[in-house]
Parts: C-alpha cells; structure tokens; sequence
C-alpha cells in the first residue's frame, strides 16, 4: 500500500493518487441484466448526463452531484429492500432515488425548482423526502438518525431494516462511530453502505483515512462485507444471505462497495490526474456493458437517452414550483 | 392541602405520566437506567418500569439526539437528556440542520414530536464548561422551540404543550431549581401570589398580595424566579417599589403581543437572565417592548444578564458572574429614582 508523502500534512491530490490500488473490475464479465434493471441503470446515467449539461448551460442553479460509474449499487441492492425499509441517501443522491422510485420527472422538478417536484423545490438536488426515502445534505449526520429509525424498526415492524449511504470521506466524521457504536450495542438492523470511490471531492482515500472501513467495522464487532463487483446480478447474490440475516437476527452490517466515480465530485471541479480519470472511465460499467451485450445496450441506451431527453424538455416547460408554508 | 413536592419530583413524575400514558413515548440518555436514573435523578424508577423505552446510552449527544431524531422522523416521542445543558453543543448539528430543518425543508410539514431536556444554568460550582445557559445559542432556528422549567407550570403539562408542536423542542431546566419546591394554589409566600395567563407562551405572573398597577414589571425565566422574588421582596418592604414577574414558559417563538395589557400596566420594565450579556433572548424581548411601548415607558427596558465572562467554579467568583438578588434589587432600586 502506497501511503502518502511524509512531508505534506493533508494537502490534495497529487501523483501519488494513481498509485494507489484500484479495482481490477476491466475484466470482469458483466451478467446480461433483464430489461428492467439495464433500464434503470441506463435511466440514471441519462439523467446525471442532462443534469450536468442543464448546469452547463445555466439552466439549472445551485450545485448537484452526479453518481456516475456508481448507479449499479442502488440497482442491485434495491432488489433486496422493500418498501418498507426506510433509505437515507446523501448529497450523492439522484442515482438512489431513481433506483427507488423510477421518477425522474418530480427527480428534475426538484432540481429545477418546477411544478411537480418531489419537494416542492425547497429541499433539492440533495434534501429530499418521499415515503421511506431521505437525503440531506451534511456529512454523517443521517447515520445516528438511521439507526434511531432501526430502533424503531426493531420493535414496531421487526423484519424491517433502515439502510443509509455514505462515501469513503465521511468516515472522518464522529457521527458515523456514534451510530455504530449504538447500533452494534443495542442490535439495530441498520444496513451502512459505504459507495468507496477511493476520493472524497477532491482528497484521495489515503490522504483521509487511517486504516480501513473493515478495521474500523470489525472494532465496534460489526460485519463487513466487501464487494468489488460492479454487476448486478453478482452482487445481489452476494448480499441477499447477509442482509436476510440482519432482518432476523437483528444486527448492524457494514457493506463496502469499491466503486468508481466516473465524473466530477460535483460539476466541473475534478482536480484528479489525467490518468486516475482514464481509469475511472476505463473501469466504468456502462462502456463494459455495452462492449459485452452490445445489442441489448444499444436499443435500451437509446430509448432511455430519448426519454430522459423528453422528459428534461417535458420539465423545463413547466411553471415554477409553489412552497406553501406556515 | 397536599404535601409540597419538589420540582424534581415533578419532572420524574412527568416523566413516568409521559411513559405511561405515551406508547410511542421514548427516554433516552446517558446513565438515566435505574438504580442511578440520571445524573439529577429525574430519570429514576423510568427504566425499571419501560425497560423497552427507557435506553441508557453511550457518551454520545450528538448520537443521542439522532436517534431521538429518528424515532421522531417515524411518528415516536421521545425525551432525550443531556447530562448537562453544555453538552448540547455536541448536538448542535443534529438539532440545527436535520431535527428541526427536517419539519419544513422537504416542501411539506414533517412532524418531529420531540424534547431535549437541558439541566442548566451556575450557582452550583460546576465551572465554566457545566453550568452555562445556553438558551440564546438556540434561539431564532426556524422550527426549534425553546421552553424553560419554572416552579410553577406543572412538567406533564409542559411536556404535553411542547409534544404537540410537532417539531423539536428543547427544555432549559434550571439545576438550582431541582431541590425547590412547586408552587400550588396561587400562592408564592406570605407576600406574593401567582396565576398563569392563557397566552402562547403560558405566562406564569406573579403580584403582591394587594396591589394596583406595579412600579415595574420583571420579565425572567423560570431559573431566575427565586432570586427575582426575592428582590422584588425586598424592594416592597424596603423602599416601597412594587414590582411584578412574568415568567414565560416557552421561550422561543417568543411574542410579546398578548402580554401587552399585562405589561402596559408599569412604566418600567426590566428584563432578567442567567445568559452571559450580548444576543441573548433579553435582547429580543427588550426590542419587542420598545417597539410597542416606546412612547409609555419612563426609561428604557433595563437588560440584566450574566458577565459575558466564563463562569469560575470558586464560589465567591461564580457569584459575581452570574445575576444575584443582590445585582438585580440594586439595579431595579436605581433604575427607579
Ligand atoms: C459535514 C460536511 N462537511 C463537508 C461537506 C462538503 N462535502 C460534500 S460531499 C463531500 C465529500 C464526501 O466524500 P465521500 O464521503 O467520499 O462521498 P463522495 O462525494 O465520494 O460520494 C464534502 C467534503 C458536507 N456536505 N458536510
Ligand atoms: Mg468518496
């Protein structure tokens, strides 16, 4: 493991983020996927593509991210949950809530502040509530709230589990060892899922964290579960044993996926080298799939390329949004 | 007439009403589980009768809080305490940007139903980082309610007002008061009666026996009643100023609209707090009452706080820090020639 240059203290991204160990996904054979679920993955990409290009063109204000490279995790692991299971979402969110709720239309809405939107456009790209489903924007703080949710979970609807993502990045804050420390002590069935793209916004992995998430998880005597496959099907083969085992018996469950963020932290500012980008984009499962099932992709890209087109013309014509409050 | 109970037996009480008669009610906090339930013991007996909702938890505010939070997020009650009000700071992000944001950020009002309970405030030689009032730290977060213990609004009647908000609230509980006593029946001392107004912020006001309108009219919160009766004691039987006390017991939204005709009644008024000086809620309630009654005080509203100064721990030092009967009868004596 190549760690980081003894004389900087903090400091950003330099040459020595390449050298980091990164996935050896490129190789790997992706399942071909039931029409479904390629549709999903496929409805997210397009609709991270138009977000960014509705920024560029300064059409949309504020800041977003983007989960591109990233939309598999939420396709594979929300074949497992029903909707009873509470997800929190973080700033990295979009990708979530489409895998959720297939609404890229109120998704939109809110980001554009139009007619329509999931919150009337006062929460945004990343403070949304919708049922089961919540995103807010600070750092770690969904984590103790998450597992006060499993404490409810936990006596009221046993069975039932609370999930929340975080990135790599945000295992440097508190919030995330209190709530562990709770939720291992007290049983909760809360489900962390790490999305670790090796970078937060622009700070590689190595330069903010000491250890790893499986050491800092096996501290608290929390599983951990590594999955470095970026196929769907794999994955949920992976996972479905060990989150059934969290519903009946009751217990937290750290799942750490190696991922790639193929675009900026948020729009414009991707500070990494030249080559760490090619390797993201390289690794990246769409360019793998569409290599692999060449025909399935083709037919289903274009059609979600054309609806997410439609709907972003669809959105943009409507009025603004209303916030009625007291 | 019943025994006289103490306003921590009241609290505890409270409490064991609120578990009892809630299902979706929850206590969570750090050493509350019997025999020892709670640093000032207001969690005692709890967990022994709701193993289930009654959870003793680590050195976490900031957790303890979210978990509150979260429980609230799907439709329970809980009461989460700090072991001392200071340590609501490591909460602040929890009760700033997710409990009370979460009631109105998402377009649609969300119910969070839930109290943090804050012992607070010096006099009791704990030093600068355990005996703060940190009231003005939360005051003016949209959707976050601030109510203070007073001796004379009954606990299950304040924490039935502050859950029906649905939205977080946060209870200043002075530590000097737990030992006191609760008033009953309208009365204060041989000197001093009390009713409680019906306005938003359910006003407790206190008067002497028999008199008209008041030479001043006091606005404090409940940890000051003590020390402000005194002095208006001593004002009445040493220099004939007749003074009056408001004691709100929601702090924060804080109007001073239905209180008008109370307050109207005196051509001075002062307002009293344990916070240190500058941005405090006395502020707010001083410029509230300028700018109805400008034209009818005989001076300004007259602002008593804290020193804006830590708060030592060696008694005699802690005294001169925080507001005494002392300070304040000398103050209000003065501000009257
Ligand atoms: C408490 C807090 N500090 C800082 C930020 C600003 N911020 C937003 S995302 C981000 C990086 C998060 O990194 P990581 O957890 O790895 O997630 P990723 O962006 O890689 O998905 C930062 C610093 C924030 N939102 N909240
Ligand atoms: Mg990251």
């Amino acid at each position: 493991m190549v760690s980081a240059a003894p004389h900087l203290i903090g400091g950003s991204t330099t040459a020595t983020a390449i050298t980091a160990p990164q996935p050896r996904t490129g190789a790997q054979r992706l399942s071909r996927l039931p029409a479904e679920d390629l549709d999903t993955l496929l409805m997210i990409r397009h609709f991270e593509l138009a977000v960014l290009d509705l920024f560029s063109q300064g059409l949309v204000h504020g800041t977003t991210h983007t989960c591109l490279g990233q939309e598999y995790i939420p396709v594979a692991l929300y074949a497992l949950l029903d909707e009873g299971d509470y997800v929190f979402s973080n700033h990295r969110g979009h990708g979530h809530y489409l895998a959720r709720f297939r609404d890229p239309h109120g998704l939109l809405a809110e980001i554009m502040g139009r007619e329509g939107a999931v919150c009337h456009g006062v929460g945004g790209s990343q403070h949304i509530y919708r049922d089961r489903y919540l995103s807010t924007g600070v750092q770690g703080e969904s984590l103790p709230v998450a597992a006060g949710v499993a404490l409810h979970l936990r006596r009221a609807e046993p069975g039932r589990i609370a999930v929340v993502h975080i990135g790599d990045g945000t295992w440097g804050e508190g919030a995330v060892y209190e709530a562990l420390n709770m939720a291992q002590l007290w049983g909760l069935p809360l489900l962390v899922v790490v999305e670790n793209n090796r970078i937060a916004q622009s700070t590689p992995t190595e330069r903010q964290m000491a250890g790893t998430i499986q050491a800092r998880a096996a501290a608290f005597g929390i599983r951990h579960h590594h999955v470095t496959s970026h196929d769907v099907a794999a994955v949920r083969r992976e996972l479905s044993g060990v989150i059934d085992d969290i519903r009946t018996q009751h217990q937290p469950l750290v799942v750490e996926f190696v991922t790639n963020r193929v675009g900026p932290h948020s729009k414009g500012d991707d500070s990494r080298p030249a080559e760490a980008i090619r390797h993201a984009a390289a690794n990246d499962w769409y360019r793998r799939y569409e290599k692999q099932h060449p025909e399935q992709f083709a037919a289903a890209d274009r059609s979600q390329r054309l609806a997410i087109a439609e709907a972003v013309r669809e959105v943009q014509a409507r009025p603004a949004s209303r916030w009625e409050h007291a | 007439m019943t025994r006289p109970e103490r306003v921590i037996g009241n609290l505890n009480r409270a409490l064991h009403t609120l578990l009892d008669d809630d299902p979706r009610a929850y206590v969570i906090g750090e050493d509350i589980a019997d025999p020892y339930g709670g640093a000032f013991k207001a969690a005692r007996g709890l967990s022994d009768r709701h193993p289930e909702r009654v959870i003793s938890s680590p050195i976490s505010e900031g957790g303890i809080v979210g978990v509150a939070a979260g429980l609230a997020l799907t439709g329970n009650h809980p009461v989460a305490e700090m072991m001392f009000s200071d340590f609501a700071a490591l909460a602040f992000d929890q009760l700033l940007n997710f409990a009370s944001k979460s009631v109105s950020m998402y377009g649609r009002p969300v119910p969070m139903s839930m109290v943090v309970r804050c012992p607070t405030g010096g006099n009791r030689g704990y030093g600068p980082t355990h005996s703060q009032s940190l009231q003005k730290h939360f005051i003016g977060i949209p959707s976050l309610s601030l109510y203070e213990m007073s001796p004379f609004h009954d606990n299950a009647d304040v924490l039935t007002a502050m859950l029906s908000r649905e939205q977080p609230s946060m209870l200043f509980e002075d530590k000097t008061l737990y030992t006191r006593t609760m008033h009953q029946s309208g009365v204060v001392d041989d000197l001093f009666r009390y009713e409680l107004l019906d306005d938003p912020s359910r006003t407790a006001r206190v008067f002497p026996v028999d008199c008209a309108d008041p030479d001043w009219i006091i606005l404090a919160p409940g940890g000051l009643t003590e020390r402000a009766v005194a002095a208006m004691r001593t004002l009445l039987l040493e220099e004939e100023i007749t003074c009056e006390l408001l004691v709100p017991s929601r702090l924060y939204p804080f109007t001073v609209e239905p209180l008008l005709a109370t307050v109207s009644r005196a051509r001075r008024i002062c307002v009293a707090e344990d916070s240190a000086a500058d941005g405090t809620w006395g502020e707010m309630l001083a410029q509230q009452l300028h700018e109805h009654l400008w034209r009818r005080l005989d001076r300004p509203v007259l602002l008593l706080s804290a020193q804006p100064s830590v708060i030592p721990t060696a008694a005699h030092l802690e005294h001169t820090v925080l507001l005494q009967t002392t300070a304040l009868r000398r103050a209000l004596s003065e501000a009257s020639q």
